[in-house]
């Protein structure tokens, strides 16, 4: 499927052409509309960030985004008032989203390529097997996993939370990449069927090479959702020193620390910039990747 | 001895026959299962394996300690007199049959409001995409408690209007709706989806209808929301089984409680409790299961109801 933009006059089409005035108006109006909405949507996060940077005492009593009296007391304060610094869970996190990324990027493009350009035994059945795996609630395989790694002696270790990614439990990315690779040329892998090339160089370079946008999507919103991810980390990561960032932010939660909130407000910022940094320089890439799989 | 060594060629014979048919049916049967090795082991170890063995807990009674008992029906029986188990369902339906049609409703309406060429439409997307990618996380969900907190900015702006609104994520008739809000909040996602359809839509349709005289709102019902209803009907689905699956939200507004009065206990806030605090393994397992049910009931219903609405082209 096509997500490039149809070539577009806007105002030329003739149902558009109507009074000009009007339709400054109208446009006008919506902007309007758009920009005030806009607002909305981001004051809740621009309110956390400039208060991430007030006195303590001023937070909730002067709720303007406006303010003078500006700190880093929050910050220094927040950075270790769970324990440990803050860079250790900041640590963590990193370890447990490089291992998804890269756990993913293999299994998965392994698979889709199986999927996508080979004919096998049985290739239907699990193709319908993956693709009810990506709509298949957790909570389903949650116990009996957890008796696995606890058999396993993994409880309490990052391999729960990474092990699985090398063997493309995360479907859904396969689907993604299957996709793409359906889309690709064929004459450009038959082209090297005849030349001689096997399937371990056909992979290697031809699809990975051309892969790459569905790679790139692959890894970013990897990266959102192991750095966002909560529920995992809950159950299989018991120790302080091993606790992501997600994990690190309920301390302030539990501890209902009412004092604290400046800390908090500030490591709450800290922790979303990575999704932010993503999001900024990943966003051709997300929305590419969610129109491409939810398009058709 | 001849007629066995006959038999053995016939054999043979018959198998490198059927290996040739095999082949040519399948000639990558080799190297497609080499591919794809890894998610054979990931599916038949993470979930085929998990989903049988879970399906067997469902009728146990296992608290990790001693090996699990078989208790028949009995955690069945007892989730129908679990009177918070009713409650979670009861809190979990609310939230995804309200908060996810609206979600999309906004989603819609914003993809609409957005096609064709509008002025600054990136960086509109943008801001309307970035909620959706902040919204699950853990950070969110604290800003979120403090927003409708006693002393956060909805009360302020209400004060303004002289309201003095109530404790939004303490209060048991309200804090439900506080996390409908945020969910709604991060429209973004089907947004960026509907957009893409609206993209495929070709403009001869539109240009059709308006040499027939089409009013607007006559080529918004007749063309684009007929043309966008199957993928409507996709994020209506996959919404529907996430929204469900909801947990992280809940646990951080509520510390993990599912307070206050259970008005934020999910259903899947209240599987974790049984398994991980009351160690209950085998009832969770069973509540696992009846979710699994539900959802693909919902999943079922949606399918159902589909042929009345969404439209099919080809």
């Amino acid at each position: 499927m096509t997500t490039e933009r149809l070539p577009l006059a806007v105002g030329s089409e003739p149902w558009r052409r109507r009074s000009v005035a009007r339709r400054r108006t109208g446009a006008t109006l919506k902007h309007a509309g758009l920009i005030a909405l806009s607002i909305v949507m981001i004051y809740p996060l621009i309110w956390l960030t400039v208060s991430s940077f007030k006195p303590n005492s001023e937070i909730f009593t002067d709720l303007s985004i406006f303010t003078s009296n500006l700190t880093l007391e929050n910050y220094v304060k927040g950075w270790t008032s769970q324990g440990l610094p803050f860079q250790v869970f900041l640590l963590n996190s990193s370890i447990l989203v490089v291992g998804a990324i890269v756990g993913n990027l293999i299994s998965c493009s392994l698979a889709a390529y199986a999927f996508a350009r080979l004919k096998f035994r049985l290739r239907n059945l699990y193709f319908v097997m993956m693709l009810g795996s990506v709509m298949l609630p957790i909570h389903v395989v949650l116990v009996p996993q957890f008796i696995i790694f606890k058999d396993l002696g993994w409880l309490g270790t990052f391999l729960p939370l990474i092990v699985p990614k090398f063997l493309a439990t995360d479907a859904f990315f396969v689907f993604l990449m299957v996709q793409f690779i359906r889309a690709l040329p064929q004459e450009l892998f038959e082209a090297a069927l005849i030349d001689g090339a096997g399937h371990i160089r056909s992979f290697l370079q031809i699809t990975v090479p051309l892969m790459v946008p569905a790679l790139a999507t692959t890894a970013i919103f990897t990266f959102i959702w192991t750095w966002g991810d909560f529920f995992g980390p809950l159950i299989y990561l018991r120790t302080q020193p091993m606790f992501p960032v997600s994990i690190a932010l309920k301390g302030f939660v539990d501890a209902q620390s009412q004092s604290n909130y400046g800390g908090m407000f500030a490591m709450s910022v800290i922790s979303l910039i990575p999704l932010f940094i993503a999001f900024l320089f990943g966003q051709r890439w997300l929305v590419k990747g969610i129109a491409t799989t939810g398009g058709k | 001895m001849s007629s066995l060594g006959e038999l053995r060629k016939v054999a043979l014979n018959a198998r490198s026959h059927a290996g040739v048919k095999i082949k040519a049916r399948f000639p990558d049967n080799k190297a497609g299962y080499a591919f794809l090795a890894p998610w054979l082991v990931g599916i038949g170890v993470f979930t085929i394996g998990p989903m049988l063995y879970s399906l067997y807990l469902a009728f146990t009674n296992y608290n990790l300690l001693q090996p699990p008992r078989w208790a028949g029906l009995a955690n069945f029986t007892q989730m129908f007199q679990d009177e918070r188990l009713w409650n979670s369902l009861r809190v979990t339906f609310t939230y995804v049959i309200i908060g996810v049609p609206l979600q999309l409703a906004v989603a819609l309406a914003l993809a609409i409001v957005l096609d064709r060429g509008m002025r600054g439409l990136s960086v509109y997307r943008s801001i309307f995409y970035l909620p959706s990618l902040l919204g699950g996380s853990v950070a969110v969900a604290i800003l979120w408690t403090q927003i409708f907190g006693k002393d956060g900015i909805i009360n302020a702006l209400l004060s303004v209007f002289g309201i003095d609104g109530p404790g939004w994520v303490s209060d048991p008739n309200t804090a439900l709706g506080t996390l409908i809000i945020l969910h709604i909040w991060t429209f973004g996602s089907p947004m960026v989806i509907f957009l893409a359809g609206l993209r495929q839509i070709p403009d001869m349709y539109y240009e059709a209808a308006q040499m027939d005289g089409a009013s607007k709102t006559r080529r918004f019902f007749s063309i684009t929301f007929p043309l966008l209803t199957p993928i409507i009907f996709f994020n209506l689905v996959l919404q529907v089984i996430f929204a469900f699956q909801s947990f992280t939200q809940a646990y951080i507004v509520s510390g993990g409680t599912g307070g206050p009065s259970d008005s934020t206990m999910f259903f899947t806030l209240y599987l974790y409790q049984q398994a991980f605090t009351q160690l209950h393994m085998g009832y969770a397992s069973a509540m696992a299961w009846l979710l699994l049910v539900i959802i693909a009931a919902f999943t079922a219903i949606n399918f159902w109801l589909s042929k009345y609405w969404v439209h099919y082209d080809d």
